[in-house]
């Protein structure tokens, strides 16, 4: 931070050292517990870094004003380890909240931020952290507007955990639901799957792949309210995190009594990916994705929603994988090299890499 | 040559799956011995392209539907222990035991973390010289020279707190006794290719003459499957029963003499107990004298492997034999699923029963 850029910080130094001198790279549970150092933490760490009338008023809400509907979400997220390639935890939990808004419809616009830190973490990985959210979140247009920090003792949580709360604007008529796929609707991914659950296993275990997968973690609001605003609305748009892409369509399956047919050949893995996968005899379509969404289109609708997806960096390589047929009992079937349709079970639990 | 896209081209497919298709004059039955070529076959809808001339049976060959009950319960013991780090593969973690799933013990407080090979154990053990670090090691050939090696690494780091809890298995006796079994209707094996990589083929050529049976070495891409699978025929039409290598991108005579080489320092044959099989003759591996300071069993004073009991599930045992196919057990997909398997072959993904559950499930009306 800079000192000049806030005037709230000018006085630190001068009242309120911050007494670090017996372990100043690590947190203690002090700083949890309210009071000064509580309070000197929020307008060194955190008020630094998210600038809005709304969170310097520092009140125990947030006061917003909004011109419309509003969707809200919320989601907590743990990860080790909580760098990654292509990532960390505060770009998921920016990029995390902001596409459950942004696949249902809303344009995102505000954020909270609860912090749950496990007493010895290091101020400088706290503060990479921080600083990935504030990057995340200038650059998505949303802004953190309230917030919570804990500090737990060592052991009752992994270094840190946080839970963002998302709220968003529709900017449609009505919010996207999935209860409306229609038999011949295209099946369409907007990137590669299974990059984000392949660069963490990779990157929790020290797999030493070369190259590493590289997550996917990206906001996904921008091609989807491009569609919006081309008339090019999908029947229904998910983004294919836990579980990835076939926990998606068994769930769309279930709720809207129909089928999906997947072509094999179709379905856009990287080579990194399916390195991982074969090794590991893993299935890309059940890793997750953190920056790809799965969306279900009309027919008619099918080359204008991909050429418009594609005028966009994170969805440059959207493609169509499959199509929705009539309700059977096995919902999500996968067309594979001898020309027959395998169903593809429904995820349960996080894949396991196998023996041999 | 890409070694994926190229053995799963469909065009090629097609065309191999049509010599199959010609060449049978009657309807075979062949036996895929691992639980990898088990998944390939179903994955890929071979199984389901050539049902109309001929029959598969899916072997005994997946590592972890035929570890014991009695092993997953030894596991889950060890790991309640203090001071102790239970370690294995990702794929042992969800398999029940008679006391549930190791899964289930880590929720409980067990200390067990997945590894990727019993050489990361090792250096566990390194890392925590407070803890033993226990790796429950199963599979065939496949996997028993890396837990050797793994042995031998903590034997020259003199690695005191790093103990083995092995259920090595060996393939051959097992398809010996498959053969035997006077109720099977089978006609070929496709060998186990991975295995064959370490073991060679050579063994085999007993068994083929000792019971008139094909063995073709065969490998796990579709492609592979289906070269495999026509070697069979070739050879049934023309009344041989030989052993062939159609896996010979990978397969050598000899296999794998360097790894052939750890097992037989680290490990003896004997007799084991598979599940769902019964005490099988020399059907696995157990300690040698010298490294029995190694051994998980003897280090925590639990019974010896040759004294498990015989663990038979008359249904089990008969899908394993290929004497009934999983869909015609009656408890198939009714009380026995993946998520509540009642015997060996639902336990895995690569399993019989859980391969035809997940690709060809109860009740399916696809062309499955």
């Amino acid at each position: 931070m800079s000192d000049t850029d806030d005037p709230m910080a000018i006085n630190v130094d001068v009242t309120c050292p911050l007494p670090r001198s017996h372990d100043a790279e690590r947190i203690t549970l002090a700083y949890g517990d309210g009071g000064r150092l509580s309070r000197n933490f929020v307008r060194e760490w955190i008020l630094s870094r998210f600038r809005n009338p709304a969170l310097e008023a520092l009140g125990d809400a947030a006061v917003l004003k909004s011109s419309g509907r509003l969707a809200f979400t919320t989601d907590s997220y743990t990860v080790t380890p909580l760098f990654f390639p292509g990532g960390d935890i505060g770009t998921l939990a920016v990029c995390g909240t902001v596409n459950d808004l942004a696949v249902s419809g809303a344009r995102p616009r505000w954020l909270s931020l609860a912090l749950i830190i496990e007493e010895g973490l290091r101020w400088e990985t706290l503060g990479r952290v921080l600083d990935s959210i504030q990057r995340t979140a200038n650059a998505a247009g949303v802004s953190v507007v309230t917030g919570d920090t804990k500090v737990v003792p060592r052991g009752c949580v992994d270094q840190l955990m946080m839970t963002t709360s998302g709220l968003g604007e529709l900017f449609g008529e009505a919010p996207l639901e999935a209860s409306r796929l229609q038999v011949g609707d295209a099946i369409i991914v907007s990137g590669p799957i299974g990059q984000h659950g392949a660069a963490i296993l990779c990157a929790r275990d020290e797999l030493g792949f070369e190259p590493a997968p590289v997550s996917d973690c990206a906001c996904l609001h921008v091609p989807l309210m491009a569609l919006q605003q081309a008339g090019l609305q999908p029947r229904a748009t998910r983004d294919a995190t836990r579980g990835g892409v076939a926990a998606v369509l068994h769930e769309w399956c279930q709720a809207n009594g129909v089928a999906i047919d997947l072509e094999d050949d179709e379905l856009p893995a990287s080579p990194e990916v399916r390195a991982v996968c074969e090794l590991l005899g893993l299935d890309p379509l059940f890793l997750a994705c953190e920056g790809t969404f799965v969306a279900a289109v009309p027919p008619a609708l099918i080359d204008s929603v991909l050429r418009v997806l594609r005028q966009h960096h994170v969805s440059r390589a959207a493609t169509v994988i499959g199509r929705v047929v009539a309700s059977r009992s096995t919902p999500v079937c996968v067309r594979r090299a001898a020309g027959r349709q395998v169903p593809l079970d429904e995820p349960a639990g996080s894949p396991l890499p196998r023996i041999c | 040559m890409n070694l994926i896209d190229d053995y799963r081209n469909p065009h090629r497919l097609q065309e191999r799956l049509e010599v199959a298709r010609r060449l049978a004059t009657r309807r075979w039955t062949i036996m895929d011995v691992c639980g990898g070529q088990t998944h390939s076959l179903l994955r890929y809808g071979i199984e389901t392209a050539l049902a109309d001339c001929m029959n598969f049976i899916h072997g005994p060959g997946c590592p972890v539907c035929v570890t014991p009950a009695e092993v997953i319960d030894a596991a889950i013991d060890l790991s309640q222990r203090p001071k102790v780090l239970l370690t294995t593969f990702g794929d042992m973690l969800r398999v029940p035991g008679k006391t549930g799933s190791l899964m289930q013990a880590r929720a409980a407080g067990g200390q067990i973390r997945m590894v990727y090979s019993p050489c990361d154990a090792v250096q566990l053990a390194e890392r925590h010289p407070d803890l033993t670090v226990i790796f429950l090691a199963v599979g065939f050939e496949t996997t028993a020279p890396a837990t050797a090696l793994a042995t031998l690494q903590a034997q020259a780091r003199d690695l005191k707190n790093f103990a083995v809890l092995a259920h090595h298995v060996r393939v051959e006796p097992a398809m010996r006794g498959v053969a035997a079994a006077p109720s099977a209707p089978l006609s070929a094996f496709l060998a186990a290719g991975h295995v064959c990589t370490v073991t060679g083929y050579e063994s085999l050529r007993s068994l083929a003459a000792d019971f008139r049976l094909p063995v073709v070495v065969t490998g796990f891409e579709p492609l592979d499957l289906v070269e495999g699978i026509i070697g069979c025929l070739e050879q049934l039409e023309s009344g041989r029963a030989e052993v062939e290598n159609r896996y010979a991108r990978c397969v050598r005579p000899d296999g794998n003499p360097d790894a052939l080489r750890l097992i037989d320092r680290v490990f003896a044959v004997s007799h084991l107990s598979w599940r769902g099989f019964g005490i099988l003759p020399d059907g696995g591996f157990t300690f040698r004298e010298e490294y029995s300071l190694f051994d998980a069993r003897r280090r925590f004073g639990l019974a010896p492997l040759s004294t498990l009991p015989a663990d038979r599930e008359s249904s089990c045992t008969a899908v394993l034999m290929g004497i009934i196919r999983p869909p015609e057990c009656p408890l198939f997909g009714v009380t026995c699923t993946p998520d509540a398997p009642q015997g060996a072959p639902m336990v895995s993904s690569e399993g019989a029963c859980a391969a035809y559950y997940r690709y060809a499930p109860p009740g399916a009306t696809t062309d499955v």
